[in-house]
Parts: structure tokens; sequence; C-alpha cells
């Protein structure tokens, strides 16, 4: 059951990524959109520390190395040392966990996944949602189910900052059908941050999401803006040769 | 090659000589470069041929080195891919190159085939180069997917799986043959290995063969034009044909030009959009292949998409199939289901014209179609779309021997 949801919730993802067409057969909740700014370097910084502290306990990202972040982000040895690698002796390390596979699944029923490519195979937005969409339900193993993905093992892990909210969902009957719809949220309990703040702080953790990701990806833009520089200026002599070349053809 | 070439139009010196004495070098740059005469009219549409060769050497040349680093193993082959893009020197770039050079050329060889739809290149005496660019083809499309499983992702996998088990389709042997082809019960490390094998030894040894053929055999006619007129029947005192220009420097000098236009759109693809929306690297194959999780939606890479949906508009697995295979292989037969004696399709009549544009349409439709559900309105532009390719090659008999054509000029038409 819970395997087919989180297909289902998977699968549902990543069409509306695909065609955007919102034709998608599973795609019930609109995903908000997360409105990074992949440049900004504080924002990744407080992002890599959310992650630290919030989700490393349970999720790897196990392609990624402590000093790649650190040349990024622009944090000495010192700093991650001290604020990043709980769990890491080495810079050159990736980000692992110590939760063993088989306790993992005895805990949660299946195995936190690895992060690293999250945000390339779900999208930025469905991250932030997905952050977003936890609520009670009492009727779920561990007292919280989320909009995006419904069922998930995940445990609300963000309560303490974000309170517990509820869903307010809208029952219509279709053809004999009954379908509930996600409607709206409705506050519960108050967390540490109010509203905006929690968004800011779900907005950063998806921002180093998206940059753990594809860590070359400000290099690659930089780099390709040269290189078209350099195209653009050897298509002007090869323009100019294939015109002196030619005029004499008539 | 620039050099070789000044060294060529000199007398010859001692080691030219030399050479020349034991390797036909002169004789062949002369016969395929500095003297091949092509016309002086080709338009925009004739540098898909180059483009197409460009895109074949980035692919080697960046997969000489993807090998360099990838692990051709179920359990390491998604984490050799992320190693390249993270951990090797320039692998990012490398591999976006790949990975954007797949698409590209089947961009640019689904548009040197519509040049020669457009300007009747396949017809007589050109059939040869035609039924060697449509083997080009199947083999680049036995390439692309085979290199498809390689990263090991989701859709690596399942799409392998779907498209694989359409084999099962076949009667009586169907079953022993998919099983044949992924040499296991299901895909696994074995079907995985094969393909590497078939990816970056067997299928590009047979590329590389098939398209020095296609050249020799268009060098012997030489290149059609946009008038469809033969230029090797005016030439002057010196055997040169009249229209004809020599293939170095001129059409050199004016393919480089194309050649640096594509590469700024291939570029700009490389450095600011590889996933290109999630076309050209699919999402879903950022997660790696799970065999106990199919994924709802199995859509294939965008360029076999029109041939899906073609297998998709019957409701039948064998006759899908049969559908799907005859789709591809149908091409083939333009030399002889064109009727027409006029090649280009300037001096075409209105039969040709519409054909080819509803011909279009179909296959580009086809393609958008086969990245949907097959489902309700879907289902039906599919069947109607299928039709309509079908009915481009199998009424060609009819529609072009009746087609009204304009007079073809003597000589091609060139404004400087």
């Amino acid at each position: 059951m819970l395997r087919r949801e989180l297909t289902r919730g998977l699968a549902a993802a990543g069409l509306v990524l695909f065609c955007a067409s919102g034709f998608a057969a599973g795609a019930k909740v609109e995903l908000e959109s997360a409105d990074i700014d992949p440049g900004n370097v504080n924002s990744l910084q407080r992002g890599a520390g959310n992650f630290m502290n919030y989700c490393s306990g349970c999720h790897s990202a196990q392609y990624v190395r402590y000093s790649t972040i650190g040349k990024h982000l622009e944090l000495s040895d010192e700093d991650m040392i001290e604020n990043l690698m709980f769990n890491a002796e080495k810079t050159f390390e990736t980000i692992n966990i110590n939760m063993q596979a088989e306790s993992a699944e005895r805990w949660f029923g299946v195995q936190p996944p690895d992060l690293s490519l999250l945000a390339r195979s779900r999208g930025a937005d469905y991250i932030y949602s997905f952050l977003k969409g936890f609520y009670v339900d009492p009727d779920h193993p561990n007292g919280t189910n989320n909009t995006v993905l419904a069922g998930t093992a995940m445990p609300h892990v963000l309560w303490e900052k974000q309170g517990f909210q509820r869903a307010v969902f809208t029952e219509e009957t279709i053809d004999g059908v009954t379908r509930s719809t996600f409607d709206r949220f409705e506050p519960y309990i108050p967390g540490e941050l109010d509203a905006e703040a929690y968004d800011e702080f779900v907005r950063d953790t998806t921002n180093f999401l998206v940059y753990i990701a594809e860590p070359i990806r400000s290099e690659r833009i930089q780099l390709g803006i040269w290189v078209m520089i350099y195209l653009l200026i050897f298509f002007i002599v090869a323009l100019m040769l294939k015109k002196e070349i030619w005029k004499d053809v008539k | 090659m620039a050099r070789v070439e000044a060294e060529v139009g000199k007398p010859k010196g001692g080691l030219m000589n030399w050479i020349d004495a034991r390797f036909p070098f002169t004789k062949t740059m002369k016969y395929h470069v500095t003297e091949y005469y092509a016309s002086k009219n080709l338009n925009i549409w004739y540098v898909f041929g180059v483009l197409s060769f460009v895109v074949l050497i980035i692919q080697i040349v960046t997969g000489i080195f993807l090998t360099m680093n990838y692990k051709p193993s179920a359990t390491e082959a998604f984490a050799s891919v992320e190693y390249i893009m993270r951990d090797v020197e320039w692998g990012w770039l490398i591999r976006y190159m790949h990975s954007t050079g797949a698409s590209f050329f089947f961009v640019v060889v689904y548009l040197h085939m519509f040049r020669a739809m457009l300007y009747g290149s396949y017809q007589k005496p050109r059939e040869l180069i035609w039924i060697i660019g449509m083997l080009i083809l199947l083999v680049l499309m036995a390439e692309a997917f085979a290199g498809y499983l390689l990263p090991w992702g989701q859709m690596s996998y399942w799409g392998a799986q779907v498209i694989i088990s359409l084999f099962g389709a076949i009667p009586v042997v169907g079953d022993g043959l998919v099983e044949y082809i992924r040499g296991d019960y299901s895909i696994s490390d074995i079907t995985l290995n094969r393909f590497f094998a078939l990816h970056v030894i067997a299928l590009p040894l047979a590329l590389v063969g098939l398209v020095f053929v296609h050249i020799v055999a268009l060098h012997e006619v030489g290149s059609n034009n946009p008038d469809g007129v033969e230029i090797k029947q005016k030439k002057d005192e010196n055997g040169v044909p009249l229209d004809g220009v020599a293939f170095h420097p001129y059409h050199t000098s004016k393919d480089l030009v194309a050649i640096i236009i594509f590469l700024m759109v291939f570029s700009a693809v490389v450095f600011f959009a590889p996933e290109m929306g999630g076309f050209f690297l699919e999402h879903a194959n950022f997660d790696p292949a799970n065999p106990g999780v199919t994924p709802e939606h199995i859509a294939p890479v965008w360029y076999f998409t029109p041939y899906y949906a073609i297998l998709r508009a019957v409701p039948d697995k064998f006759w899908g199939f049969f559908l799907f295979g005859v789709s591809v292989i149908l091409p083939m037969f333009l030399p002889w289901l064109d009727r027409c004696r006029v090649r280009s399709i300037r001096y075409r009549g209105w039969m040709y014209k519409t054909a080819l544009t509803l011909f279009v349409i179909s296959f580009v439709l086809l393609g958008w179609l086969g990245l949907q559900p097959a489902e309700g309105i879907y289902v039906t532009l599919t069947r109607i779309a299928t039709v309509v390719y079908f009915a481009f090659f199998l009424l060609m008999p009819y529609y072009t021997s009746i087609d009204k054509t304009k007079p073809v000029p003597e000589r091609v038409i060139y404004n400087a």
C-alpha cells in the first residue's frame, strides 16, 4: 500500500514536471513555487545548516562532498567541521548516514531516500511544497500526513519550527464516486517560526537541495557565457572568410 | 586540414611524392575534397549532412572520455555517472555534451532526411545513398536505445523493459527472443553489460562504416541541389560542372559558418538547459533504477516518440508492434514509391506539396502524442496521425504519378 502510494506520488510529481499540462492522473495538489535564488550564498549556507541539522540524521547525500560544499558556499574547513560535519572526519567525505538500512525499514517501513538528486528528479517546487505540506492526521501511524505525498512514511521533522497544521478537504461526488480534494491549511499548534519565517526556512533548505543536485550549475552557466562570446567572434570571422571566398562565384 | 590541402596544391616535394607513390593521398584529396564539385546554390537545408558528421565526432570523442570513468555494472553504473558529473575534471561538460549530442543527432538527421524529401535527393541515381542513410538511422536508433540504458536510472530501466518486451509480441519466437536480448529473465546487470558492449564498440563501428559508405556513394553520383538539376550534364572544357564549385574551399567555408551557428545552439543547451525541460534528460532518470517500483508514466526520449505513438495507436500488441516496425522501415522504399520524375519541391505540383506538409504535421504530432498518456482524445488523434503517416507513403505511387509538375530549368537558379 505504502509503496503504491509512494509510486503514485512520485509518478504524479514527475508528470507535472514533465509535461506541465496538468493532465496527470494523480496530480491533485498544485505545487507552490519555491522561488529560490540559487545565486544567494547566504541562503545556501542557511540551507546547508538546516539540512545537516534536520535532514542528515536519516537522509544521506552520498554523492555530495563536504569539500565541494565548502568551495561553493564560501565556507572554511573549520566552519564546516564545526557546523556541518556531524558525521564525517575528513572534508573530502560525502554526506552519509549511520542508520542501517534494516533498522530504517523497521522504523519507517521504508529506507529514507538519498537526497543528492531529489531536486533533479522532483523539482524545487515539489520539495518546497512537500516540506510545507505536513498536517495532523490521527489515522496515520506517525500522526501526520502530507498533501504532496499522501501517506508518506516521513514524520513531520520540522514540527518545532512550523508547529502543526490541519488540512481542510472538500468532498465532491461525481458519478457516485466521492473524492476529497485538498482545500487549505488551518493553523493548529504554533511553532517557533511564524508562517513567513517558516517559508524562508524551507526555501533555504530547498535552495540547498537544488544546489547539491548539481553543484556545478553556476559554474556551467558562467562558462557558457564565455563560450557563447567566443563562438560569436568565431562566427564573424568565419562569415567574413566565407564572403571572401565566395565573392567570385557568379 | 587546411595545411594538408595547402600542401596538396604545391608541386610535389620529397615527402608528398614519397607518400603518393605508396598511398593515393593527393588523388583521394582531390577526388573527395578539392575537386569534388557540388552545386553553388546549396541552401541551408544542405548543412545538416555535415552537422550530422560533427555530432558523430562529438559523440565519439566525448564517449571515449565517458568510457574512461563509467562502470557498466548494475550496482555501480548510476553512481559512476554522478562521479563523472561531480568529481571527474570537466566530467559534467563531457557528459552534458554526450547527452545533448544524442538528442541533436536526431534533430540534424531528421532535418537531413527532410531535405532529401524536399528536393528528391533519394531519386535515381541516389537510391543507394538513401538506403544506406536509412540503415544509418536504424543503427543510430539502436545506438541511442542501448546508450540510454547505461545511466541506469528509472527511465533507463523501465524504458528498456518496455521496448525490449515489445519483441514478445512476435508469434512463436517472441518470448525466447526477449530473453535472448536481455540475457536474463528481466533487465539486469547482464543486460547492462551487453548494451554497453553494443553501445561503445559494435554499433559505433557499424555507424562509422555506414557513414563512410554513405559518403563514398554520394561522391560517386554527386550531390543533388535545391533545383533537382543534374549539374554534371553541363560541364566546361576542363570537365568541371558549370554550376559546381569545389567542396574545398567553397563549401567548407560555408559549412564552417553553419557549424559555428550549430555549436552556438548546441552550447546554449549544454550550458544553459542541459535537461531541456526533461526532453533531453528525463527527470525520472535522476532516480536510480529500481525494479520494484514501476513509474506510472513511462515515455521514451523524444526522438522515439513518433514511432512509440504508432505502436500505441493499435489496441492489439502484435499489430501495434508490426505497424511500429513498418513505420520505421517504410521510408526506405521512398525511391520506388515516388513515381514523379521531378525531384525538387520547387517544380512539383500541389499534391506532393500537400502530402509532404501533412506528413510533417503528422510526424511532429505523433512525436508529441507519444509523450502523452494513451487515453481519450490522445488515442483518437494518434490514430488519425498514424493513418496520415502511412497514407503519405502508401498512396505516394498514385499521387506522384498524376501530380502536375512545372518545367525544370536547364541550369540551377543562383543569385550571388
